[in-house]
């Protein structure tokens, strides 16, 4: 519901979403919560910024947005993706050769809230964000209208020490990373210091190493969702058709897919978007 | 001023564990072990056992004579030449495969550049038994074949690295990758004092025998146990923090760090680290490295693969920025030449990399009666291709 918080002099009217649940830190509901709110389970996207084209960017938002998807995560590309398996290191690759910034992806996305009113998570590694200035970053995020960070190599403690107020003053929510082998004690840690999503990864691996889920998998997807944790998981890695965004989903609020979406798009390019979704969202 | 790791992991502002989930639980475990198997009694026992039987050391601290004529001061080199295997490498994987055994890994990973840290480690799986993999650059591979096949005679499985530049710090990216995709069994062993918290001290620690052999030798040499300067040649850095270990706190003692210039440190075709490098993340750990103004790590250059690494280590980025060491960075031909003219004044031939700390004495005066100890780190024999190319012998 809408409720008036103030009114200025001049008659202007502010208004702020007031969260349905309880204890929110953020009056201000992002696109993200709103998003996790909804009673469907959540498909993310995850797409290389500057690949297949550098031009790309904001054709493929269009196509994911209009196909039907819940979020989407943009990668910033980085020379050195540790976390990452083949498939988006040579994207990643490719798309740095072409010429990809984070100035340059700034610049594409200046507009994007005219079109695309879905959540969208910026994610990459640390050092990029470093170079670019994390205040003047999470400044420009908000500016566009980004609505969070996945930063896979900025581990909680030096999130929690240094950055936490800066990526709040801007309202970018930040998700954190669990595997099979995190703790109990740690991943309430992390559900701690989150207000929106656990990125769960779904076995121990790099990126797009891995297919298809496996009983073993199956029960830590249920040992996390009986841990009643504040924040809903979504399951990434091993993700790519819609059996396994079956499986994956049947235990958590959602799932991403990256490098079989990234493999899509090198063999048919941006028309094979929405085929791609369908086949993911339409029920059997 | 403390000169070494603080108890959250940082020099300074250089340090800490920049590192995906993945790694964490693997990191955190070393992390909270590593101080207190390494200073078990039984550990050290073993550790210092197999240095002095199976290493050779202590390796001699030995007056360079006719090469301090030449340069008019005292020079001592510190022989980790003739440790086994060629190089002070070996002081760290044998620490560190005890530590993995400890642990319970049966499994060990590590990346090289060169070679010589992949045949350190291939040489202590051997000797314990483990499985080992090592990953190597695609480029280095071709470059540096003896070695490639001194690891597969040791029955180390050689992988290489195809990503990006495909050298030292792809083979160290693959490493890691190899780590997430394995966080069970698998020990990594990393070579130099580089990567996440607690690698750079734990390194550190199982190099500082050179240091503490230093201070023993000096004592009957020279009647103290300090030199007036300590010099090594730094990629990543583990030589230096070796020789530097039991002399980073006191102030008498100047810090010498010799980078390579490559072809000139604005020729494009550099490792000079310190003076080309900004802050940032590289391996997860923050410190000086080469890299775009997007945060883009750069591929650097040297004429020696053990020296061409984009960034350098903590300790040694906290060295500079504080002032406490002396960074000189010297091309590829003051090097070559430095380590031919070591040949023909001490029937002594160096690695390249030592090379480079062999030469600073060109631009670097030193007083007559000054005491300097350099980390000759290691034996120039799998340069032997480089150096018939070079001066066409």
């Amino acid at each position: 519901m809408l409720r008036q918080i103030a009114q200025t002099g001049a008659g202007f009217r502010y208004y702020a979403l007031v969260p349905s649940i309880p204890n929110a830190p953020i009056t201000n509901m992002n696109r993200i919560q709103q998003k996790l709110q909804e009673d469907k389970k959540i498909l993310s996207i995850y797409f290389t910024a500057g690949y297949p084209n550098l031009i790309d960017t904001v054709s493929i938002l269009q196509a994911l947005q209009e196909s039907g998807v819940d979020m989407i995560e943009i990668g910033l590309p980085f020379s050195d993706p540790l976390a990452d398996g083949p498939t988006i290191q040579e994207s990643s690759t490719h798309a740095l050769r072409q010429g990809m910034t984070t100035k340059l992806l700034f610049k594409q996305l200046k507009d994007i809230r005219k079109t695309i009113h879905i959540p969208l998570i910026l994610m990459g590694y640390f050092n990029p964000v470093l170079q670019y200035g994390v205040e003047k970053f999470c400044a420009k995020c908000q500016e566009i209208g980004i609505d969070g960070l996945i930063l896979p190599d900025l581990p909680l403690a030096e999130y929690q020490l240094h950055y936490k107020e800066t990526f709040e003053k801007y309202s970018l929510l930040n998700t954190f990373l669990i595997t099979p082998q995190t703790s109990e004690a740690r991943i309430r840690q992390i559900d701690n210091a989150t207000n929106g999503f656990i990125y769960m990864v779904s076995s121990a691996s790099t990126t797009g190493v891995k297919s298809g889920i496996d009983t073993s998998q199956e029960k830590y997807f249920k040992r996390i969702a009986n841990m009643n944790l504040k924040n809903p998981q979504i399951v990434g890695f091993g993700i790519s058709n819609r059996a396994t965004f079956e499986v994956a989903t049947s235990h958590a609020k959602g799932a991403i897919i990256g490098s079989a979406f990234i493999k899509m798009l090198t063999q048919e390019g941006i028309a094979g978007i929405n085929p791609f979704i369908n086949n993911i969202l339409t029920q059997s | 001023m403390n000169y070494n790791v603080n108890e959250h992991g940082y020099y300074g502002d250089f340090g800490g564990a920049f590192i995906p989930e993945m790694l964490y639980p693997n990191v955190e475990e070393l992390r909270q072990n590593y101080l207190q198997i390494t200073s078990e009694e039984s550990f050290q026992k073993e550790f210092h056992d197999l240095l002095k039987a199976y290493v050779g050391r202590p390796t001699p601290l030995y007056y360079a004579k006719r090469f301090s004529e030449k340069y008019s001061t005292k020079i001592y080199l510190k022989r980790e030449d003739l440790c086994h295997t060629g190089a002070h490498k070996v002081n760290n994987t044998i620490g560190q495969i005890l530590l993995a055994k400890r642990l319970g890994k049966h499994r060990i990973i590590a990346e090289t550049g060169a070679g010589q840290h992949g045949v350190a480690t291939a040489t202590v799986c051997a000797l314990m038994g483990l499985e080992c993999i090592v990953y190597m650059g695609e480029v280095d591979i071709k470059r540096q074949a003896p070695n490639v096949a001194r690891m597969k005679m040791l029955g180390a499985t050689v992988v290489p690295a195809m990503s990006g530049s495909k050298t030292l710090k792809d083979a160290t990216n693959e490493a890691i990758r190899d780590w997430i995709n394995n966080p069970e069994d698998t020990h990594y062993i990393i070579g130099s004092v580089v990567g996440p918290h607690p690698y750079p001290d734990m390194v550190a620690r199982f190099q500082s025998v050179i240091s503490e052999e230093v201070q023993k030798q000096l004592m009957q040499l020279e009647y103290r146990n300090a030199p007036d300067y300590v010099v090594a040649c730094v990629g990543g850095g583990s030589n230096a923090a070796g020789i530097y270990y039991h002399y980073l706190d006191d102030p008498k003692v100047g810090i010498i760090a010799v980078e390579a210039a490559g072809k000139g440190i604005d020729s494009g075709e550099s490792a000079a680290t310190s003076a080309l490098g900004k802050i940032g993340i590289i391996h997860g750990s923050k410190t000086l490295l080469m890299q775009t103004g997007d945060g883009q790590i750069t591929e650097p250059y040297s004429i020696s693969a053990g020296l061409d690494y984009p960034g350098v280590g903590p300790m040694h980025a906290h060295l500079f920025a504080s002032g406490r060491g002396e960074f000189i960075s010297i091309t590829d031909t003051d090097a070559m030449e430095a380590g031919l003219e070591l040949c023909r004044l001490e029937g002594i031939i160096p690695a390249i990399e030592t090379s480079h700390a062999l030469a600073i004495f060109k631009e670097r005066k030193f007083k007559p009666d000054d005491v300097i100890v350099i980390n000759l780190s290691g034996r120039g024999d799998k340069d032997l291709n480089t150096y018939i190319d070079y001066f066409n012998l």
